[in-house]
Protein backbone atom coordinates (compact mmCIF):
# COMPACT_ATOMS: atom_id res chain seq x y z
CA UNK A 1 0.00 0.00 0.00
CA UNK A 2 1.31 3.67 -0.77
CA UNK A 3 1.12 6.37 1.35
CA UNK A 4 -0.37 9.60 -0.73
CA UNK A 5 2.29 12.10 -0.39
CA UNK A 6 0.40 14.79 -0.15
CA UNK A 7 -0.99 14.32 3.11
CA UNK A 8 0.27 14.53 6.34
CA UNK A 9 -0.04 11.59 9.48
CA UNK A 10 0.03 10.83 12.53
CA UNK A 11 1.33 8.09 14.92
CA UNK A 12 -2.47 6.93 15.73
CA UNK A 13 -3.28 6.03 12.05
CA UNK A 14 -4.72 9.24 10.86
CA UNK A 15 -4.64 11.63 7.71
CA UNK A 16 -4.87 14.91 7.19
CA UNK A 17 -5.31 17.39 4.22
CA UNK A 18 -3.54 20.40 4.34
CA UNK A 19 -5.73 23.33 5.13
CA UNK A 20 -7.94 24.69 1.68
CA UNK A 21 -8.90 28.38 1.25
CA UNK A 22 -11.04 28.01 4.23
CA UNK A 23 -9.05 27.17 6.47
CA UNK A 24 -10.25 23.39 6.86
CA UNK A 25 -9.12 20.09 6.97
CA UNK A 26 -10.34 16.64 6.05
CA UNK A 27 -9.36 13.69 8.24
CA UNK A 28 -9.18 9.96 7.53
CA UNK A 29 -7.82 6.91 8.83
CA UNK A 30 -4.91 5.19 6.91
CA UNK A 31 -4.95 1.89 4.54
CA UNK A 32 -3.22 0.15 7.14
CA UNK A 33 -5.37 1.30 10.50
CA UNK A 34 -8.09 0.06 7.87
CA UNK A 35 -6.48 -2.88 6.86
CA UNK A 36 -5.88 -3.88 10.36
CA UNK A 37 -9.10 -3.35 11.86
CA UNK A 38 -11.07 -5.66 9.23
CA UNK A 39 -14.31 -4.87 8.11
CA UNK A 40 -15.77 -2.05 10.13
CA UNK A 41 -19.01 -2.09 11.26
CA UNK A 42 -19.84 1.00 12.77
CA UNK A 43 -18.40 4.36 12.73
CA UNK A 44 -19.07 7.38 15.37
CA UNK A 45 -18.14 10.46 14.36
CA UNK A 46 -17.98 13.85 16.41
CA UNK A 47 -20.94 16.20 15.44
CA UNK A 48 -20.55 18.89 13.32
CA UNK A 49 -20.29 22.26 14.91
CA UNK A 50 -18.48 20.87 17.69
CA UNK A 51 -14.91 21.27 18.67
CA UNK A 52 -12.21 18.74 18.71
CA UNK A 53 -8.79 18.93 20.05
CA UNK A 54 -5.86 17.38 18.62
CA UNK A 55 -4.56 14.33 20.21
CA UNK A 56 -7.94 13.65 22.08
CA UNK A 57 -10.49 10.91 20.98
CA UNK A 58 -13.22 12.60 19.06
CA UNK A 59 -15.45 9.25 17.43
CA UNK A 60 -14.46 5.76 17.49
CA UNK A 61 -14.61 2.65 15.02
CA UNK A 62 -15.67 -0.35 15.57
CA UNK A 63 -14.95 -3.20 13.39
CA UNK A 64 -15.89 -7.01 14.01
CA UNK A 65 -13.19 -7.89 15.71
CA UNK A 66 -12.23 -4.81 18.43
CA UNK A 67 -12.84 -1.40 18.91
CA UNK A 68 -10.90 1.77 18.34
CA UNK A 69 -10.75 5.67 19.39
CA UNK A 70 -10.42 7.99 16.72
CA UNK A 71 -8.27 10.75 17.34
CA UNK A 72 -8.51 14.52 16.27
CA UNK A 73 -4.89 15.33 14.68
CA UNK A 74 -5.85 18.79 15.04
CA UNK A 75 -7.86 21.44 16.82
CA UNK A 76 -10.95 23.13 15.93
CA UNK A 77 -14.95 23.21 14.86
CA UNK A 78 -16.14 20.38 13.05
CA UNK A 79 -17.70 21.61 9.77
CA UNK A 80 -18.70 18.24 7.97
CA UNK A 81 -19.06 14.75 8.28
CA UNK A 82 -18.51 12.11 5.67
CA UNK A 83 -22.29 10.77 5.74
CA UNK A 84 -21.91 8.08 3.53
CA UNK A 85 -19.32 6.47 5.70
CA UNK A 86 -22.40 6.30 7.80
CA UNK A 87 -24.48 4.71 5.95
CA UNK A 88 -21.64 2.51 3.90
CA UNK A 89 -18.83 2.07 6.45
CA UNK A 90 -17.28 0.24 4.16
CA UNK A 91 -16.09 2.61 2.62
CA UNK A 92 -13.36 3.31 5.38
CA UNK A 93 -12.40 -0.68 4.04
CA UNK A 94 -12.83 0.35 0.71
CA UNK A 95 -10.91 3.82 0.15
CA UNK A 96 -9.72 5.25 3.08
CA UNK A 97 -8.39 8.06 1.19
CA UNK A 98 -11.01 8.91 -0.78
CA UNK A 99 -14.60 8.11 -0.58
CA UNK A 100 -13.83 6.72 3.32
CA UNK A 101 -12.63 9.95 4.63
CA UNK A 102 -14.12 10.89 8.45
CA UNK A 103 -14.58 14.75 8.60
CA UNK A 104 -13.68 18.31 8.16
CA UNK A 105 -12.24 20.88 11.15
CA UNK A 106 -11.68 24.45 10.45
CA UNK A 107 -7.95 24.03 11.84
CA UNK A 108 -6.53 26.77 14.52
CA UNK A 109 -3.75 24.03 15.57
CA UNK A 110 -2.24 20.82 14.75
CA UNK A 111 -0.89 18.13 17.04
CA UNK A 112 2.54 16.20 15.97
CA UNK A 113 2.30 15.27 12.35
CA UNK A 114 4.22 13.17 9.96
CA UNK A 115 5.25 13.46 6.53
CA UNK A 116 4.38 10.45 3.96
CA UNK A 117 7.64 8.65 4.02
CA UNK A 118 7.89 9.02 7.94
CA UNK A 119 4.40 7.67 8.52
CA UNK A 120 5.45 4.57 5.72
CA UNK A 121 8.67 4.02 7.83
CA UNK A 122 6.51 4.20 11.38
CA UNK A 123 4.26 1.63 9.67
CA UNK A 124 7.03 -0.47 7.84
CA UNK A 125 10.11 -0.39 9.15
CA UNK A 126 12.06 -3.09 6.81
CA UNK A 127 11.28 -1.15 4.00
CA UNK B 1 7.29 -13.86 16.85
CA UNK B 2 9.64 -16.37 16.21
CA UNK B 3 8.37 -18.57 19.14
CA UNK B 4 4.73 -18.96 17.69
CA UNK B 5 4.02 -22.35 16.14
CA UNK B 6 3.74 -22.70 12.75
CA UNK B 7 1.56 -25.00 10.84
CA UNK B 8 2.01 -27.18 8.01
CA UNK B 9 0.41 -24.96 5.98
CA UNK B 10 2.02 -21.38 7.04
CA UNK B 11 4.08 -20.64 3.80
CA UNK B 12 0.39 -20.97 1.84
CA UNK B 13 -1.33 -18.64 3.93
CA UNK B 14 1.94 -16.24 3.78
CA UNK B 15 1.18 -16.76 0.28
CA UNK B 16 -2.82 -15.87 0.18
CA UNK B 17 -2.08 -12.59 1.93
CA UNK B 18 -3.52 -13.59 5.07
CA UNK B 19 -3.55 -11.50 7.67
CA UNK B 20 -2.39 -13.65 11.20
CA UNK B 21 -2.79 -13.55 14.77
CA UNK B 22 -1.44 -15.14 17.89
CA UNK B 23 -4.30 -17.98 18.86
CA UNK B 24 -2.73 -19.83 22.03
CA UNK B 25 0.86 -19.85 21.25
CA UNK B 26 -0.22 -21.01 17.15
CA UNK B 27 0.69 -18.48 14.12
CA UNK B 28 -2.83 -18.94 12.56
CA UNK B 29 -4.76 -17.16 9.67
CA UNK B 30 -7.18 -14.55 10.98
CA UNK B 31 -8.87 -13.54 7.82
CA UNK B 32 -7.69 -13.38 4.08
CA UNK B 33 -9.62 -10.69 3.00
CA UNK B 34 -13.14 -9.87 4.09
CA UNK B 35 -13.95 -11.95 7.10
CA UNK B 36 -17.71 -10.72 6.14
CA UNK B 37 -17.22 -12.08 2.99
CA UNK B 38 -15.58 -15.67 4.27
CA UNK B 39 -18.29 -15.64 6.69
CA UNK B 40 -21.64 -15.81 4.22
CA UNK B 41 -19.37 -17.55 1.88
CA UNK B 42 -19.37 -20.13 4.54
CA UNK B 43 -23.20 -19.91 5.24
CA UNK B 44 -24.42 -19.87 1.08
CA UNK B 45 -21.06 -21.83 -0.57
CA UNK B 46 -18.15 -22.85 1.61
CA UNK B 47 -14.67 -22.01 3.01
CA UNK B 48 -11.30 -23.69 3.54
CA UNK B 49 -10.07 -23.41 7.00
CA UNK B 50 -6.90 -24.50 8.52
CA UNK B 51 -7.69 -25.61 12.31
CA UNK B 52 -3.74 -27.24 12.43
CA UNK B 53 -4.03 -25.36 16.27
CA UNK B 54 -6.58 -28.14 17.46
CA UNK B 55 -4.71 -30.93 19.57
CA UNK B 56 -5.28 -34.08 18.73
CA UNK B 57 -5.01 -37.02 21.37
CA UNK B 58 -4.98 -40.51 21.31
CA UNK B 59 -6.00 -42.86 23.70
CA UNK B 60 -5.53 -46.79 22.91
CA UNK B 61 -5.59 -49.81 24.75
CA UNK B 62 -8.28 -52.43 25.73
CA UNK B 63 -9.75 -50.05 29.11
CA UNK B 64 -9.56 -47.05 26.60
CA UNK B 65 -13.70 -46.54 26.59
CA UNK B 66 -13.88 -47.11 30.72
CA UNK B 67 -10.39 -45.09 31.11
CA UNK B 68 -12.22 -42.14 29.01
CA UNK B 69 -15.87 -42.67 30.80
CA UNK B 70 -13.80 -42.23 34.14
CA UNK B 71 -11.72 -39.56 32.63
CA UNK B 72 -14.62 -37.55 31.02
CA UNK B 73 -18.08 -36.67 31.79
CA UNK B 74 -19.41 -38.22 28.66
CA UNK B 75 -20.48 -42.12 28.18
CA UNK B 76 -17.57 -42.71 25.70
CA UNK B 77 -17.57 -46.36 25.69
CA UNK B 78 -21.24 -46.64 24.48
CA UNK B 79 -19.67 -44.76 21.21
CA UNK B 80 -19.84 -46.93 18.13
CA UNK B 81 -16.86 -47.27 16.13
CA UNK B 82 -16.56 -44.45 13.28
CA UNK B 83 -18.91 -42.08 15.77
CA UNK B 84 -17.85 -38.93 17.24
CA UNK B 85 -19.26 -37.16 19.93
CA UNK B 86 -19.46 -33.84 22.09
CA UNK B 87 -18.14 -34.04 25.37
CA UNK B 88 -16.23 -31.81 28.44
CA UNK B 89 -13.47 -33.08 30.74
CA UNK B 90 -14.27 -31.64 34.72
CA UNK B 91 -11.92 -31.09 37.22
CA UNK B 92 -13.37 -32.51 40.81
CA UNK B 93 -15.12 -29.52 41.59
CA UNK B 94 -17.25 -29.85 38.72
CA UNK B 95 -15.83 -27.16 36.52
CA UNK B 96 -14.63 -27.31 32.97
CA UNK B 97 -11.76 -27.85 32.09
CA UNK B 98 -11.96 -28.09 28.42
CA UNK B 99 -14.75 -29.23 25.58
CA UNK B 100 -13.91 -31.99 23.51
CA UNK B 101 -14.76 -33.97 20.44
CA UNK B 102 -14.39 -37.70 20.72
CA UNK B 103 -13.71 -40.11 17.86
CA UNK B 104 -14.02 -43.57 17.95
CA UNK B 105 -11.70 -44.93 15.63
CA UNK B 106 -11.68 -48.43 16.75
CA UNK B 107 -13.10 -50.75 19.41
CA UNK B 108 -9.77 -49.87 21.47
CA UNK B 109 -8.53 -46.67 20.10
CA UNK B 110 -10.34 -42.97 20.20
CA UNK B 111 -9.08 -39.62 18.99
CA UNK B 112 -9.89 -36.58 21.60
CA UNK B 113 -9.80 -32.86 20.27
CA UNK B 114 -8.89 -30.14 22.50
CA UNK B 115 -8.66 -27.06 21.92
CA UNK B 116 -5.41 -25.94 21.39
CA UNK B 117 -5.06 -23.40 24.39
CA UNK B 118 -6.00 -26.34 26.76
CA UNK B 119 -4.49 -29.11 24.86
CA UNK B 120 -1.51 -29.13 27.65
CA UNK B 121 -4.10 -29.33 30.37
CA UNK B 122 -5.94 -32.04 28.34
CA UNK B 123 -3.22 -34.05 28.09
CA UNK B 124 -1.73 -34.05 31.55
CA UNK B 125 -4.92 -34.65 33.27
CA UNK B 126 -5.54 -37.49 30.91
CA UNK B 127 -1.99 -39.29 31.50
CA UNK B 128 -3.02 -39.05 35.16
CA UNK B 129 -6.32 -40.02 35.24
CA UNK B 130 -5.33 -43.20 33.14
CA UNK B 131 -3.22 -44.56 35.99
CA UNK B 132 -4.70 -48.43 36.99
CA UNK B 133 -6.43 -48.79 33.48
CA UNK B 134 -5.28 -50.50 30.16
CA UNK B 135 -4.82 -48.16 28.26
CA UNK B 136 -2.03 -45.66 26.87
CA UNK B 137 -2.56 -41.63 26.59
CA UNK B 138 -0.62 -40.27 23.64
CA UNK B 139 0.31 -36.55 22.35
CA UNK B 140 -0.54 -36.76 18.49
CA UNK B 141 -0.51 -32.94 18.38
CA UNK B 142 2.50 -33.03 16.26
CA UNK B 143 0.87 -36.03 14.58
CA UNK B 144 -1.91 -34.30 12.54
CA UNK B 145 -3.09 -31.45 10.44
CA UNK B 146 -6.47 -30.56 10.23
CA UNK B 147 -8.36 -28.77 7.36
CA UNK B 148 -12.20 -28.20 7.22
CA UNK B 149 -14.17 -27.92 4.61
CA UNK B 150 -17.31 -25.96 5.43
CA UNK B 151 -20.63 -24.92 3.55
CA UNK B 152 -23.56 -26.49 2.06
CA UNK B 153 -20.84 -27.13 -1.14
CA UNK B 154 -18.94 -28.80 1.08
CA UNK B 155 -19.97 -32.65 -0.18
CA UNK B 156 -19.46 -31.78 -3.39
CA UNK B 157 -16.16 -30.02 -3.30
CA UNK B 158 -15.06 -32.56 -1.09
CA UNK B 159 -16.17 -35.39 -3.78
CA UNK B 160 -13.79 -33.99 -6.41
CA UNK B 161 -10.94 -35.21 -4.16
CA UNK B 162 -11.71 -38.42 -2.82
CA UNK B 163 -14.17 -41.86 -3.60
CA UNK B 164 -15.03 -42.37 -0.34
CA UNK B 165 -18.77 -42.39 0.57
CA UNK B 166 -19.62 -39.18 1.28
CA UNK B 167 -23.49 -39.46 1.58
CA UNK B 168 -23.24 -42.43 3.98
CA UNK B 169 -20.58 -40.35 6.00
CA UNK B 170 -22.96 -39.29 8.77
CA UNK B 171 -22.80 -35.80 10.69
CA UNK B 172 -20.90 -36.99 13.62
CA UNK B 173 -18.85 -39.85 12.05
CA UNK B 174 -15.43 -40.57 10.80
CA UNK B 175 -13.90 -43.08 7.98
CA UNK B 176 -10.36 -43.26 7.30
CA UNK B 177 -10.29 -42.26 3.37
CA UNK B 178 -8.01 -40.80 0.93
CA UNK B 179 -8.14 -37.25 0.44
CA UNK B 180 -5.82 -36.23 -2.58
CA UNK B 181 -4.39 -39.60 -2.83
CA UNK B 182 -3.32 -38.88 0.99
CA UNK B 183 -4.76 -41.42 4.13
CA UNK B 184 -6.56 -38.89 6.16
CA UNK B 185 -9.25 -39.35 8.82
CA UNK B 186 -12.23 -37.84 7.30
CA UNK B 187 -15.22 -36.66 10.01
CA UNK B 188 -18.33 -34.65 9.17
CA UNK B 189 -17.81 -32.41 11.61
CA UNK B 190 -17.55 -28.66 12.61
CA UNK B 191 -17.89 -25.73 14.46
CA UNK B 192 -19.99 -23.20 11.67
CA UNK B 193 -23.48 -24.43 11.92
CA UNK B 194 -23.12 -25.59 8.38
CA UNK B 195 -22.48 -29.44 7.19
CA UNK B 196 -19.16 -29.89 6.12
CA UNK B 197 -16.18 -32.03 6.91
CA UNK B 198 -13.04 -31.91 8.97
CA UNK B 199 -9.97 -33.70 7.58
CA UNK B 200 -6.68 -35.12 9.93
CA UNK B 201 -4.02 -35.59 7.38
CA UNK B 202 0.01 -36.20 7.72
CA UNK B 203 1.11 -32.55 8.15
CA UNK B 204 3.62 -33.44 4.68
CA UNK B 205 0.34 -33.97 2.77
CA UNK B 206 -1.72 -30.76 4.05
CA UNK B 207 -0.90 -28.41 0.89
CA UNK B 208 -1.44 -31.41 -1.42
CA UNK B 209 -4.76 -31.67 0.56
CA UNK B 210 -5.40 -27.89 0.76
CA UNK B 211 -4.53 -27.12 -3.45
CA UNK B 212 -6.45 -30.08 -4.26
CA UNK B 213 -9.84 -28.92 -2.08
CA UNK B 214 -9.03 -25.59 -3.33
CA UNK B 215 -8.91 -26.18 -7.39
CA UNK B 216 -12.33 -28.63 -6.59
CA UNK B 217 -13.92 -25.80 -4.86
CA UNK B 218 -12.68 -22.98 -7.54
CA UNK B 219 -16.15 -23.35 -9.58
CA UNK B 220 -18.39 -23.52 -6.19
CA UNK B 221 -17.28 -20.36 -4.61
CA UNK B 222 -14.81 -21.85 -1.90
CA UNK B 223 -12.46 -19.77 -0.47
CA UNK B 224 -9.76 -19.87 2.36
CA UNK B 225 -11.24 -18.47 5.74
CA UNK B 226 -9.91 -17.34 9.02
CA UNK B 227 -10.54 -18.02 12.28
CA UNK B 228 -12.62 -14.28 12.40
CA UNK B 229 -15.30 -15.91 10.61
CA UNK B 230 -15.02 -19.22 12.23
CA UNK B 231 -15.89 -17.26 15.48
CA UNK B 232 -18.71 -15.43 13.93
CA UNK B 233 -20.03 -18.37 12.62
CA UNK B 234 -19.76 -20.61 15.63
CA UNK B 235 -21.82 -17.43 18.19
CA UNK B 236 -24.27 -17.48 15.33
CA UNK B 237 -24.80 -21.13 15.55
CA UNK B 238 -25.12 -20.71 19.39
CA UNK B 239 -21.88 -22.88 20.04
CA UNK B 240 -20.36 -22.24 23.05
CA UNK B 241 -16.18 -21.21 22.86
CA UNK B 242 -13.90 -22.16 25.56
CA UNK B 243 -12.67 -18.92 27.56
CA UNK B 244 -15.95 -17.63 26.87
CA UNK B 245 -18.89 -19.31 27.59
CA UNK B 246 -17.12 -22.21 29.33
CA UNK B 247 -14.49 -22.23 32.16
CA UNK B 248 -13.28 -23.63 34.83
CA UNK B 249 -15.58 -21.53 37.16
CA UNK B 250 -18.47 -23.01 35.47
CA UNK B 251 -19.93 -26.49 35.92
CA UNK B 252 -21.49 -27.79 32.50
CA UNK B 253 -25.16 -27.50 34.23
CA UNK B 254 -24.46 -23.91 34.50
CA UNK B 255 -23.20 -23.64 30.81
CA UNK B 256 -26.84 -25.23 29.72
CA UNK B 257 -25.03 -28.33 28.94
CA UNK B 258 -25.50 -30.73 31.39
CA UNK B 259 -26.87 -33.32 28.95
CA UNK B 260 -22.86 -33.97 27.98
CA UNK B 261 -23.28 -35.21 31.46
CA UNK B 262 -24.02 -38.96 31.56
CA UNK B 263 -24.51 -40.06 34.78
CA UNK B 264 -25.95 -43.44 33.73
CA UNK B 265 -22.59 -44.92 32.86
CA UNK B 266 -22.70 -47.90 33.48
CA UNK B 267 -18.84 -48.48 33.40
CA UNK B 268 -16.56 -47.79 36.36
CA UNK B 269 -19.68 -48.46 38.61
CA UNK B 270 -20.80 -45.32 37.12
CA UNK B 271 -18.05 -43.64 39.06
CA UNK B 272 -16.12 -40.24 37.47
CA UNK B 273 -14.24 -37.45 37.82
CA UNK B 274 -16.41 -35.03 39.14
CA UNK B 275 -19.45 -37.17 39.16
CA UNK B 276 -19.95 -35.66 43.30
CA UNK B 277 -20.08 -31.89 42.67
CA UNK B 278 -21.78 -32.54 39.45
CA UNK B 279 -24.96 -34.01 40.94
CA UNK B 280 -24.83 -31.37 43.39
CA UNK B 281 -24.67 -28.62 40.34
CA UNK B 282 -27.39 -31.04 38.39
CA UNK B 283 -29.74 -30.82 41.33
CA UNK B 284 -29.20 -27.10 42.00
CA UNK B 285 -29.43 -25.74 38.46
CA UNK B 286 -32.85 -27.54 38.64
CA UNK B 287 -34.39 -25.98 42.23
CA UNK B 288 -32.84 -22.87 41.57
CA UNK B 289 -31.18 -22.11 38.28
CA UNK B 290 -27.94 -19.17 38.59
CA UNK B 291 -27.32 -17.06 35.81
CA UNK B 292 -28.95 -18.34 32.30
CA UNK B 293 -26.99 -18.43 29.38
CA UNK B 294 -28.94 -16.78 26.49
CA UNK B 295 -28.67 -14.90 23.35
CA UNK B 296 -29.23 -11.07 22.79
CA UNK B 297 -29.92 -9.37 19.85
CA UNK B 298 -29.07 -5.71 19.50
CA UNK B 299 -31.58 -3.43 17.43
CA UNK B 300 -28.25 -0.91 17.10
CA UNK B 301 -24.78 -0.92 15.93
CA UNK B 302 -22.68 -0.86 18.46
CA UNK B 303 -21.70 -4.13 19.46
CA UNK B 304 -22.06 -6.01 22.99
CA UNK B 305 -18.33 -7.46 23.16
CA UNK B 306 -17.44 -9.87 26.36
CA UNK B 307 -17.06 -8.62 29.38
CA UNK B 308 -19.50 -5.85 29.11
CA UNK B 309 -22.23 -5.55 31.91
CA UNK B 310 -25.53 -6.46 31.22
CA UNK B 311 -28.42 -4.34 33.10
CA UNK B 312 -31.88 -4.27 33.36
CA UNK B 313 -33.80 -1.92 32.38
CA UNK B 314 -33.75 -0.40 35.64
CA UNK B 315 -30.06 0.07 34.92
CA UNK B 316 -29.36 -2.78 37.69
CA UNK B 317 -26.47 -5.18 36.43
CA UNK B 318 -28.22 -8.67 35.61
CA UNK B 319 -25.31 -10.43 33.70
CA UNK B 320 -22.03 -10.50 31.46
CA UNK B 321 -21.52 -10.60 27.84
CA UNK B 322 -19.50 -13.83 27.17
CA UNK B 323 -19.20 -13.15 23.30
CA UNK B 324 -20.50 -10.27 20.51
CA UNK B 325 -20.20 -9.38 17.24
CA UNK B 326 -21.68 -8.18 14.22
CA UNK B 327 -23.78 -11.25 12.93
CA UNK B 328 -22.82 -11.11 9.49
CA UNK B 329 -26.27 -13.61 8.85
CA UNK B 330 -28.78 -11.22 10.86
CA UNK B 331 -26.90 -7.73 9.98
CA UNK B 332 -27.29 -7.12 13.51
CA UNK B 333 -25.15 -7.52 16.64
CA UNK B 334 -25.71 -10.22 18.84
CA UNK B 335 -23.79 -11.87 21.82
CA UNK B 336 -24.00 -14.72 24.18
CA UNK B 337 -24.15 -12.84 27.56
CA UNK B 338 -25.08 -14.75 31.56
CA UNK B 339 -28.09 -13.37 32.54
CA UNK B 340 -29.98 -13.72 36.19
CA UNK B 341 -33.10 -16.32 35.53
CA UNK B 342 -35.44 -13.55 36.27
CA UNK B 343 -34.41 -11.65 33.09
CA UNK B 344 -33.59 -15.00 30.69
CA UNK B 345 -36.87 -15.57 28.84
CA UNK B 346 -36.75 -14.72 24.99
CA UNK B 347 -38.54 -11.63 24.42
CA UNK B 348 -37.23 -9.40 27.56
CA UNK B 349 -35.89 -6.41 26.91
CA UNK B 350 -32.80 -6.05 28.44
CA UNK B 351 -29.36 -3.69 28.04
CA UNK B 352 -26.15 -3.50 27.79
CA UNK B 353 -23.53 -1.13 28.59
CA UNK B 354 -21.04 -0.39 25.75
CA UNK B 355 -18.95 2.27 26.89
CA UNK B 356 -21.21 4.18 29.51
CA UNK B 357 -24.41 4.18 27.36
CA UNK B 358 -26.82 1.48 27.76
CA UNK B 359 -27.92 -0.30 24.69
CA UNK B 360 -31.18 -1.92 24.36
CA UNK B 361 -30.67 -5.68 23.35
CA UNK B 362 -33.63 -8.51 23.33
CA UNK B 363 -33.10 -11.57 24.57
CA UNK B 364 -33.81 -14.65 21.93
CA UNK B 365 -33.50 -18.26 22.16
CA UNK B 366 -30.56 -19.99 21.15
CA UNK B 367 -29.05 -20.20 18.83
CA UNK B 368 -29.16 -17.31 16.59
CA UNK B 369 -29.00 -19.69 12.89
CA UNK B 370 -30.00 -22.58 12.03
CA UNK B 371 -29.10 -24.08 9.02
CA UNK B 372 -32.31 -25.44 6.63
CA UNK B 373 -32.10 -29.04 6.50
Amino acid sequence: MSNPQHLQYTEEHEWLTAADADGVSTIGITQHAADALGDIVYVELPEVGSTVTAGETCGELESTKSVSDLFSPVTGEVTEVNEDVKNDNGLVNSEPFEGGWLFKVRVEATGAVLTADEYTALTNPSA
Amino acid sequence: MSSLRLTALDALHRALGATMTDFAGWDMPLRYGSEREEHLAVRTKAGLFDLSHMGEITVAGPQAGEMLDHALVGFVSALGVLRARYTMICAEDGGILDDLIVYRLREDAFLVVANASNAQLVLDELIARAKGYNAVVSDDRDAYALIAVQGPESTEILAGTTEADLPGLKYYAILPAQVAGRDVLLARTGYTGEDGFEIFCNPGDAEQIWQALTEAGADRGLIPCGLSCRDTLRLEAGMPLYGHELSTDLTPFDAGLGRVVRFDKTTNDGAFVGRKALERAAAEAEANPPRVLVGLVSEGKRVPRAEYTVVSTDGEPIGRITSGSPSPTLEKPIAMAYVDAAHATPGTTVAVDVRGKHEPVQVVALPFYKRAR
